[in-house]
């Protein structure tokens, strides 16, 4: 997809992220609004994706001969939501649904409600690299040789599972693994740095046999040239440290841990949409 | 009253050894995965058989719950082992979320489960497995009495689609069930008829309860032995079929009695048909070292104590 379109893609996408977590006064803005263009590039340029003849992708959970991403750090379900609504796993509309009772779209996206394009749950942190590892391992058995991708908080790098699966990666040579971990350097209670530090995150993955690379998160053209150059390492899995800013796209959230977990007002809201002006031709939900 | 005997002794942990090699044989789909206890599960034949197919996790065992729930991503059948402590309770999140929420297709098999891990004492020896992972929602959850159970359960896994956890152990007891069984999930197995009591008992306990039965029938006391071998979904007609004819019941497992399958037969008399029962089981403590027998003969998990469980509720009728 041409850059233009990408970034008005990114557009749309945040103002439904700011849209449904008003709309229910819930849900994480911070880290759906950093991690936008990377979701966007990954799904509209990025991934080969099943699609049926019209184009539309087609969701079925083996996913075989195609590219697969797992969200380890669920709560940023709105950005993943709008993504996977827009580009084409199920109704743009149904972002309405947000948080509500008998929604697909649970506060944390599940497998349970069958929502197309989610294939594990997550929201309890540490989990995703490991589910990740094994779709590879899975693939790598198929003889499959597409990609798998997951994309982790850095807040939930502190989680010890994340470092079994950072041993197992690359001793089982999952070349066809490439992690992202978002980093933005804020949590719930205050910065990484100051809750419990990751200290040198690179240095740690080299050391566990990860080629590991740096991507500006939020430029777009940035993440498409470095995820493209992760999948040339046939043995060696990728961990890429993308740095983000928490609440990018909104002036007055940029950089506040505070929107890790806070919704707009309606005030807020408005103020935060003329912010962010639709291109010609792309609507809210 | 069927006579049961027995020409030899076998570990069931043996027994899902034959199962998975089976497997590894005839399903291309089926994986085992282990945390630095393959020789403990018995997986050697399965491993020199089919060395791509095996995963050797090292003693990471939330990781290899995680990487289990992803190889099902793609069609694979995991089978995920470890002793019973590590393969539940260290991993309980991780078995929550990424494969019962996520109602994915692994199958956690679990070693050394219960008392008769013997030597090794209270950390590795849990009693409150079961009633974990019953409380899981989508989770199918499997104690079977011997190694042909044990094997037959392993082969009957793999076919049926969803989240299971299979529990044996690892002290040698007797094989008194068929080799050529097949082995129905859900559904109870009536190992003898009687019109006095019922005994519903699950693992290393049904040989204990035949043990039982054979002293009863001594004192003009008929048992009806059922072998509830899934404790989930449980076979609720069969329970109540039973304790209809008896007016009451003894359960008796190597677990805890707090969130066992007693608790889950209390649940079905108490709602569909209140009669006296009894539980042969572990009270609310941990274990210990020492040998299996001098473990089963302190915690009271013998045939002479199912007697005196069986006298007790037949009083209380």
């Amino acid at each position: 997809m041409e850059i233009e379109q990408l970034k008005s893609t990114a557009v749309a996408v945040r103002r439904d992220i700011l849209r449904m977590v008003a709309a229910v006064n819930s849900g994480h803005p911070g880290g759906s609004l950093g991690c936008t263009d990377f979701l966007v590039a990954l799904y509209f340029d990025v991934m080969n994706l099943k699609r049926d003849a019209d184009g539309k992708p087609v969701f079925d959970m083996d996913g075989r001969d195609e590219d697969l991403f797992f969200l380890s750090n669920g709560h940023i379900s709105p950005v993943f939501y709008s993504v996977l609504a827009r580009a084409g796993y199920f109704p743009v509309s149904e972002l309405a649904t947000f948080r509500k009772l008998d929604s697909r779209l649970q506060g944390h996206p599940t497998t349970a409600e069958h929502l197309p394009g989610v294939r594990i749950a997550s929201g309890s942190l540490g989990q995703g690299l490991s589910v990740a590892s094994g779709a590879a391992y899975s693939k790598k058995l198929n003889g499959d040789k597409s990609h798998v991708y997951v994309l982790m908080g850095d807040g939930e790098q502190q989680e010890g599972q994340i470092w079994e699966a950072a041993q197992f990666a690359p001793n089982k040579k999952l070349g066809n693994l490439t992690a992202i971990i978002d980093l933005n350097h804020a949590q719930i209670d205050g910065t990484t740095d100051n809750v419990n530090s990751n200290r040198d995150l690179a240095a740690k993955y080299r050391a566990f046999g990860w080629f590991v690379d740096e991507m500006e998160g939020n430029d777009i053209e940035d993440v498409i040239r470095t995820l493209k150059k992760a999948q040339e390492n046939p043995e060696v899995p990728t961990m890429i440290l993308m740095h983000t800013e928490m609440g990018f796209g909104v002036e007055y959230m940029v950089g506040n841990y505070k929107w890790h977990g806070t919704a707009p007002n309606a005030d807020q809201l408005t103020q935060a949409l003329n912010g962010l002006p639709l291109s010609i031709g792309v609507t809210d939900y | 009253m069927k006579k049961y005997e027995y020409t030899e002794k076998k570990d069931t942990r043996s027994g899902f050894g034959a199962g998975i090699a089976e497997l590894g044989r005839s399903n291309p789909n089926v994986v085992a995965l282990t945390a630095d206890l393959a020789g403990s599960l018995k997986l050697d034949t399965f491993i020199k058989e089919n060395p791509e197919r095996f995963v050797q996790c090292g003693i990471a065992e939330a990781n290899m719950i995680g990487v289990s729930a992803g190889l099902t991503i793609g069609g694979h059948i995991p089978f995920a082992t470890t002793f019973a402590n590590f393969a539940t309770g260290r991993v309980y999140d991780q078995i929550r979320q990424s494969v019962a929420y996520s109602n994915k297709n692994v199958k956690i098999c679990a070693s050394h489960a219960g008392l008769t891990l013997g030597e090794d004492g209270a950390t590795h020896q849990i009693l409150e497995d079961l009633g974990m992972m019953k409380m899981l929602p989508n989770m199918t959850v499997i104690n079977p009495c011997d190694y042909n159970q044990t094997k037959a359960a392993t082969l009957a896994i793999a076919d049926h689609v969803g989240p299971v956890y299979l529990r044996f152990g690892r002290p040698v007891i007797p094989v008194f069930t068929p080799a050529d069984q097949k082995f129905e999930i859900g559904k109870a197995w009536t190992v003898n008829e009687g019109k006095d009591v019922s005994i519903f008992c699950t693992g290393h306990l049904v040989w204990e309860a035949i043990k039982a039965g054979e002293i009863l029938a001594e004192e003009g006391i008929e048992a009806d032995i059922i072998n509830i071998h899934t404790i989930k979904p449980l076979d609720e007609e069969a329970i109540l079929a039973s304790v209809k004819k008896t007016g009451c019941a003894v359960s008796a497992e190597e677990h805890m009695i707090n969130g066992g399958l007693g608790d889950s037969v209390a649940q079905v008399l108490a709602r569909n048909y209140p009669a006296p029962l009894e539980y042969i089981g572990v009270h609310d403590t941990f274990g210990e070292s020492a040998t299996p027998d001098q473990l089963m003969q302190k915690y009271g998990l013998t045939a002479d104590k199912i007697v005196e469980q069986v006298k007790k509720a037949i009083a209380r009728k």
